[in-house]
């Protein structure tokens, strides 16, 4: 059960400015029922003024889409469209004293339906299908939506982003797109690598090596009742023996691997690990 | 306000014949049935009369049956078993529609480098039988598949299943969670070689599942510790649950004829009802091979979340396969896998009724339902045009 507010309750249960305008001025249409939640917004505008006259919605989605949908109508009634559009997802949140994390795209559909129907008024190209290439194909996301939510909220992990766009929340693609575009927005540099020794003599890789599987990769083995022991290094082969619950573990392979891609980043590029049977 | 509650396949209520039989086993009696003195050594007995019941319930013996701590750990048990007692052989077989603790476990397996094969099913939610034979091999390490599903109340063909498995020596799991208690399972009859059940889904407590495991099955524990269970799962055993699982499954057992027909008549009148009285409604599942107590209907154009907050305002519980209420954005795997519209997948609601479902509460439902469905559709963008027209449900 999510956890609403009572006034996402009351506005859910008890939404204001629900239906058509048969004759609006303009008409702002978001989502998609495929998708899960659309937001279709009427609006009568006064021509002279600028000013919202009247505001209705129809809404198909979950509480929280209902109720924002709401909210996004009693905060545009009798505002100019300048002032209007100064209204972010943020606002509509506010104004329903907050939302549930993972229900945060609720508000974002909703200043986007203000959007839509704003550009319709105005005549100019239909916001509905942003510019630039879409990154989320299970929620049709573009990068552009992702940049601009990203900055209007703060948003800094991907799982912030999908609260907020849904981009992610499908089959999990694009995640790393999104993490790509995360670290572009807010200039993030790659997390540093640790550098690799140059050149090693025998010696000192012997007891690199040794050192790696001590502090680096035992004591993880150790938490799962596993262990490995090292036999014998010759040039760039390592042999090795998995010890206690590793011994004959469905996922020893896995295990092997993990450490020699460990050895790899650490020691060079070339080393093999083997283990004995 | 009264709860109605409609949503048993989720979890059910505790029998009050079974929190009675509980609870001195949660007070006075709290020893280990493991010690050697009597006061904890004379819960030994008292677990293997439990044993004996639930044995009863599916027509095994008794040293068929382990006690887990829930229905996953068993089903995740199971599986395991099949692979590591076959280590050369590397496919497993199970279905698209599965609960996540076999879904989930395969799809593990799946990365661990087994190769899974997740067999599809039709507009019915059912199973495919010939798909079944073109994919098995002489790799297959295990085959599980679900008794009935827990989201539609589909009722596989397990005893077809088994036949063609048994033929071929192929190990056989199934997950009858659902089933378990609803319907008569008999694995004698249906010789699978593992079956899961769960307590808390037929009116025992939360924390006790079984797993059961056919006489002369290889099988490798999950849990390793202690020598409990005889050494197939170790842990101290969930005393007071499992008396009170031996307790709900006499009950069952005894009461599943008559409840059977009970629920059947209560599920059917709301169905129709409902069907009836809204519009644009679907029903989702096979109708004639299908749990007595389980219902899955689509209300085209509305959102299955919104209509259960206004339930839950009349303190009906029931749930749903829609994107919102799944917490992944996604909607139900199981509506999807069999073709469902995804405007009809987010408006799909699950009743599913038990032995304390009165007539009062099916009436009650198909009261305030109409209302919901309508309002819900009132402010709804799609769906308009037909909100007048009611004749397509007619046929049904």
């Amino acid at each position: 059960m999510w956890d609403y507010s009572d006034k996402v309750k009351d506005a859910f249960l008890h939404p204001k400015n629900v239906g058509e305008i048969t004759d609006a001025d303009a008409v702002g249409e978001v989502g998609s029922i495929i998708c899960g939640d659309a937001l279709k917004l009427y609006l009568k505008i006064d021509k002279d003024s600028d000013r919202i006259l009247d505001a209705r919605f129809q809404t198909f989605g979950c509480a929280s889409a209902i109720a924002s949908s709401s909210a996004l109508t009693e905060l545009i009634k009798g505002r100019t469209l300048d002032e209007a559009l100064t209204i972010g997802n943020q606002d509509i949140a506010t104004y329903l004293g907050g939302l549930p994390d993972q229900k945060m795209h609720c508000s974002v559909m909703g200043k986007e339906a203000l959007e839509a129907a704003i550009a319709n008024y105005r005549g100019e190209p239909v916001l509905k299908k942003e510019e630039g290439r879409v990154v989320c194909k299970c929620f049709d996301v573009t990068e552009e939506k992702i940049r601009r939510v990203a900055m209007e909220n703060h948003l800094t992990t991907v799982e912030e982003i999908t609260n907020f766009t849904k981009a992610g929340g499908g089959c999990g693609e694009c995640v790393s797109n999104i993490e790509a575009i995360l670290q572009d927005v807010w200039s993030l540099k790659p997390a540093e690598k640790p550098s690799k020794p140059k050149k090693l003599t025998n010696l000192h890789k012997i007891a690199l090596i040794q050192e790696i599987i001590e502090t680096e990769i035992r004591p993880g083995l150790q938490a799962d009742s596993g262990d490995v022991e090292l036999i014998d290094i010759e040039g760039n082969k390592v042999i090795i023996a998995l010890r206690g619950m590793c011994t004959g573990c469905l996922m020893a392979d896995v295990t092997v691997n993990g450490i020699q891609a460990k050895l790899r980043e650490l020691v060079n590029d070339d080393i093999v690990v083997e283990a004995l049977q | 306000m009264n709860t109605i509650y409609l949503d048993n396949n989720a979890t059910t209520r505790v029998a009050p014949e079974v929190l009675e039989d509980m609870l001195p086993y949660l007070a006075d009696l709290y020893g280990n049935p493991s010690s050697m003195h009597t006061f904890g050594g004379q819960l030994y007995r008292k677990i293997e009369d439990a044993r004996g019941k639930v044995a009863a319930l599916i027509n095994a013996e008794a040293d068929e049956i382990i006690f887990t701590s829930c229905g996953t750990e068993s089903d995740n048990t199971a599986i395991m078993s099949a692979v590591e007692s076959q280590p050369r052989k590397r496919h497993i077989i199970t279905s698209r529609v599965e609960h996540p603790a076999v879904l989930n476990f395969c799809q593990h397996l799946g990365r661990k480098g087994h190769r899974v094969t997740f067999l599809p099913v039709d507009r019915q939610g059912q199973m495919d039988m010939d798909s079944v034979l073109r994919i098995l091999d002489e790799d297959v390490a295990v085959v599980s598949i679900m008794y009935a599903n827990n989201e539609t109340g589909v009722i596989f063909p397990i005893e077809r299943l088994c036949e063609i498995l048994k033929e071929r020596g192929i190990l056989f799991h199934t997950d009858a969670v659902q089933a378990a208690g609803k319907i008569p399972l008999d694995v004698k009859k249906v010789p699978v070689d593992m079956l899961t059940i769960s307590g808390h889904k037929l009116h025992a407590a939360k924390g006790v599942g079984v797993l059961f495991i056919r006489k002369g099955t290889r099988f490798h524990p999950y849990v390793i510790g202690g020598h409990q269970e005889r050494g197939r799962r170790a842990g101290t055993e969930n005393v007071a649950s499992i008396i009170g699982l031996g307790r709900a499954a006499e009950l069952a057992h005894r009461q599943m004829h008559e409840e059977f027909s009970y629920l059947g008549g209560l599920r059917d009148r709301l169905e129709n009802g409902l069907l009836n009285f809204c519009p644009d409604t679907r029903v989702n599942g096979d109708r004639h091979s299908r749990l007595p107590n389980t219902l899955n209907i689509s209300f085209e154009y509305v959102e299955g979340e919104a209509i259960l907050l206004r339930l839950n305002e009349y303190g009906i519980c029931a749930s749903s396969g829609s994107a919102c209420t799944s917490g992944s954005l996604e909607p139900s795997h199981v509506l999807r896998a069999m073709g469902v519209p995804y405007t009809a997948v987010h408006g799909s609601i699950r009743f599913s009724l038990s032995r304390y479902t009165t007539e009062e509460d099916i009436d009650f439902v198909l009261e305030v339902m109409p209302g919901i469905i309508r309002e819900l559709r009132e402010l709804s963008p799609y769906g308009r045009d037909v909100l007048t027209c009611d004749k397509d449900h007619m046929d049904e």
